[in-house]
């Protein structure tokens, strides 16, 4: 045990000492918010400094009524080859042809401009043509233009938890839940990935520069590898807190340069107001959900997945670094590793946030090698208790199962040096006694 | 008048003296020193999927020597190393160190240098010393001690903060050797202690085995340089093919393979009667000088081999042709796998 301890010390040492360690801490939570404030920064200047565009339209038909929202209009008499000419000349953004066409099948529409239109203008004005087209047909039958306003409703939903035993009302937002259970994901993968990789490339330098046997004449190859894996587990706990300290600072920081408060300051002021749910702008109200994620439960859920998915990968991976020569080789033995890694973040994405509550969502959450990332996209909309349970304690089981296989291979991998291996020589390998 | 002798027993220095008293005189015998064994193993066999890789190995290695461990590549000295090592454990059969079973606590009694051996390359040599000397159970102020003392021992004081990768493969070699022995073990195994090493390191760390036997150390050598084991070792095994073949001193195995057979320089040519003894070769070197090498048949002395010779020839020198332990190694390797 004190072996242990002393490898999990030289690991941590020799990672925090390293200044990419430094750089990725420090930097890591700097960089994405000083990126947001530019992203933000640059699109408040521009929409500040939007001019319209002006566009020409030379209407044929008689049936086009511009919409001036996005762009200003200007009508053009004449002939549309006159108009192209004058176009091509003056600083404008686009000539619209509206020639005669027949509403039903609406035909010839052209949208000059000097650079290509974008998706979404090209969108707009397509849907302005077609707004437009509508009411016309509609006038067609006599419907009344004030009954449609009438029939155009606006519906917003609020969704509010209702908590089983105490009965307090929660309010949520499935686009915040959905943004943090992605975020979670993400992370954990990264994680995942990332520290998994620095075991496997530790183990792979020890067997190269050869210094593995030296080691295992004091240790237990077990020993050895357990101090590492927690080792790397310590510095990535230790990034992650880190990381968290910094980007509450600096978050506050830059959001209060743009006038946007963070969730408790927010919270104090809805407070002292008498009637917080009227009318609030938008982005109070995204913060106020924020206010909403309930992070002292889902911080350590995510340690929780963190060191659970981490320690049953970092085992797979370590099994991977001790049966290789070169990182190069360890390539085809990542394949098994990355797929269930991979299957569960695009299940992330493709059902996770998307149904939380789903069966496929709720497997990948319950199997140990898809649960801490799918775990994580599912914790903030609600988790039964029965279901994190049996989570957790699977992927407990999960990782003490992979440790254990792991630490098999990696006694007799470690000592091995310039064999072909595949995964019968592996397999051949776990099956030795000891 | 006869007394009973009576004993008393002495511990002085960690050595033990018996006084036996008896009729007025008094008697002070010590102990020997070597009493228990440094190393025993006992039918220590280790079964790989394809291969057996040790078949019921049994050695004895006395305290305070060097021993040699020889063998071909591939015979199983590095498996049994591990084993003694615990790196690996062996399928059946029993190993014990200074007279215990051997266990995990002897770890730190144990300094081993692989052939497979290396160092942390972006570790500083200090923090290395320290670091390999905490794993063998040493405190980190006993550690940083011993591993200063051992570095100006070795005139290397200004290499405390140097990276390994920064070191010339000389360097690393002494580093590597101190990191061996630093903890001061009692048996010390080298597998292939020279393989790499420059003659100047070489020579220094034969200096320093030879210093660290004096010590008290016991020592195994796995080598197939018989250079080495001619100059340094007490003791030697061979292995071939997983089994011992060979064991004892070295006079012993010297002893045992004597052909009898011998140089003899003389001035004009002889021939010997060739039912007491087979001459081999007979060369002139010059100026009626020649040099013939005789075996002698049956159960004939030297003695009677140098009155023989003096009665046909005028002998110059007379030298028994000793097998070196290359030539050991090589008839019984060679022998073995005729077979």
């Amino acid at each position: 045990m004190n072996k242990i301890w002393l490898i999990i010390q030289r690991e941590v040492m020799n990672r925090v000492q390293k200044k990419s360690f430094l750089i990725a801490t420090i930097l890591l939570p700097l960089i994405f918010p000083a990126i947001m404030a530019v992203l933000v920064y640059v699109a408040m200047e521009q929409k500040k400094n939007a001019a319209k565009n002006i566009v020409y339209y030379v209407d044929e038909s008689g049936y086009f009524a511009p919409d001036t929202s996005k762009f200003i209009f200007k009508k053009f008499d004449g002939k549309i080859e006159d108009a192209k000419n004058v176009f091509k000349l003056d600083d404008s953004y686009g000539l619209l042809y509206v020639p005669v066409f027949d509403l039903s099948d609406p035909k010839g529409l052209i949208l000059y401009t000097k650079t290509n239109a974008s998706a979404s203008e090209e969108n707009d004005f397509e849907n302005m043509l077609e707004n437009r087209i509508k009411e016309l047909k509609m006038q067609k039958i006599n419907i009344d233009q004030k009954i449609l306003e009438d029939l155009k409703t606006n519906v917003s939903i609020q969704n509010v938890n209702i908590d089983k035993e105490t009965g307090d009302e929660k309010k949520s937002d499935s686009g915040v839940m959905t943004g943090v259970g992605m975020a979670g994901g993400i992370l954990m993968y990264m994680f995942i990935f990332i520290y998994g990789a620095q075991i496997m490339q530790g183990i792979i330098e020890e067997k190269t520069s050869k210094v593995v046997e030296v080691i295992v004449s004091s240790v237990k190859p077990f020993q050895l590898m357990m101090g590492k894996i927690i080792g790397l587990a310590s510095v990535g706990l230790l990034q992650f807190l880190i990381w968290i300290v910094l980007i509450t600072t600096v978050s506050s920081v830059v959001l209060g340069m743009f006038g946007l408060k963070m969730p408790q300051q927010q919270m104090m002021e809805q407070v002292a107001q008498q009637n917080p749910e009227i009318q609030q702008p938008p982005a109070l109200e995204i913060m106020n959900a924020i206010n909403e994620i309930p992070f002292s439960y889902i911080i350590p859920v995510f340690l929780f997945y963190f060191l659970g998915g981490y320690l049953l990968y970092g085992a797979l991976f370590a099994a991977v670094g001790s049966a290789v020569d070169s990182p190069a080789e360890a390539q085809q033995f990542m394949f098994p590793i990355t797929i269930p890694l991979l299957i569960s973040y695009l299940g992330l994405f493709m059902f996770t946030v998307q149904e939380p509550q789903g069966t496929i969502s709720v497997w990948l959450s319950i199997i140990p090698f898809t649960s801490p990332i799918a775990m994580m996209g599912r914790i903030g909309f609600g988790v039964p208790i029965e279901q994190l349970i049996l989570s957790m304690v699977l992927l407990v089981g999960g990782f003490v199962g992979t440790t254990w296989a792991a630490g098999r291979i990696y006694r007799v991998g470690i000592l091995m040096h310039g064999t072909k291996i595949n995964y019968k020589v592996m397999a051949k390998w776990f099956m030795m006694k000891n | 008048m006869e007394s009973i002798p009576s004993v008393d027993i002495i511990h002085y220095n960690r050595i033990i003296f018996f006084v036996i008293y008896h009729n007025h005189s008094t008697l002070i015998l010590q102990k020997p020193k070597s009493s228990v064994e440094a190393l025993i193993a006992n039918n220590v066999t280790k079964r790989y999927t394809n291969h057996v890789a040790l078949d019921q190995v049994s050695l004895v290695i006395p305290q305070q020597t060097i021993f040699g461990l020889l063998g071909p590549n591939g015979a199983g000295k590095t498996t049994l190393i591990r084993i003694i090592n615990q790196i690996i454990n062996a399928d059946s059969g029993e190993i014990s160190i200074f007279g215990e079973k051997l266990h995990e606590k002897h770890v730190g009694t144990i300094g081993y240098l692989p052939e497979e051996r290396g160092l942390y390359k972006k570790l500083k040599v200090g923090e290395q010393l320290i670091y390999f000397a905490q794993l063998k159970g040493l405190s980190k102020a006993r550690a940083v001690e011993l591993s200063k003392a051992w570095m100006k021992k070795f005139e290397i004081t200004d290499w405390w903060n140097k990276k390994v990768e920064d070191l010339s493969k000389g360097m690393a070699q002494k580093v590597q050797f101190i990191s061996t022995v630093m903890h001061e073990p009692k048996l010390i195994i080298l597998d292939e202690p020279f393989s790499g090493f420059d003659p100047v390191n070489a020579q220094l760390i034969t200096k320093e085995i030879l210093e660290l036997k004096e010590k008290g150390c016991t020592v195994i050598f796995s080598t197939h340089r018989m250079e080495t084991v001619e100059d340094l070792c007490d003791h030697i095994a061979l292995i071939n093919k997983s089994q011992k073949i060979l064991e004892g001193s070295k006079k012993q195995v010297k002893e045992m393979y004597r052909t009898h057979t011998f140089s003899v320089e003389h001035q004009g040519a002889f021939s010997i009667s060739p039912d007491k003894y087979d001459l081999l070769d007979q060369k002139n070197i010059g100026d009626n000088h020649f040099k013939s090498i005789v075996q002698i048949k049956g159960s004939l002395t030297p003695n009677q081999l140098i009155r023989d010779l003096t009665d046909v020839t005028e002998v110059q020198s007379f030298i028994e042709k000793i097998p070196t332990m290359s030539e050991i190694f090589i008839t019984l390797v060679k022998g073995g796998s005729d077979e």
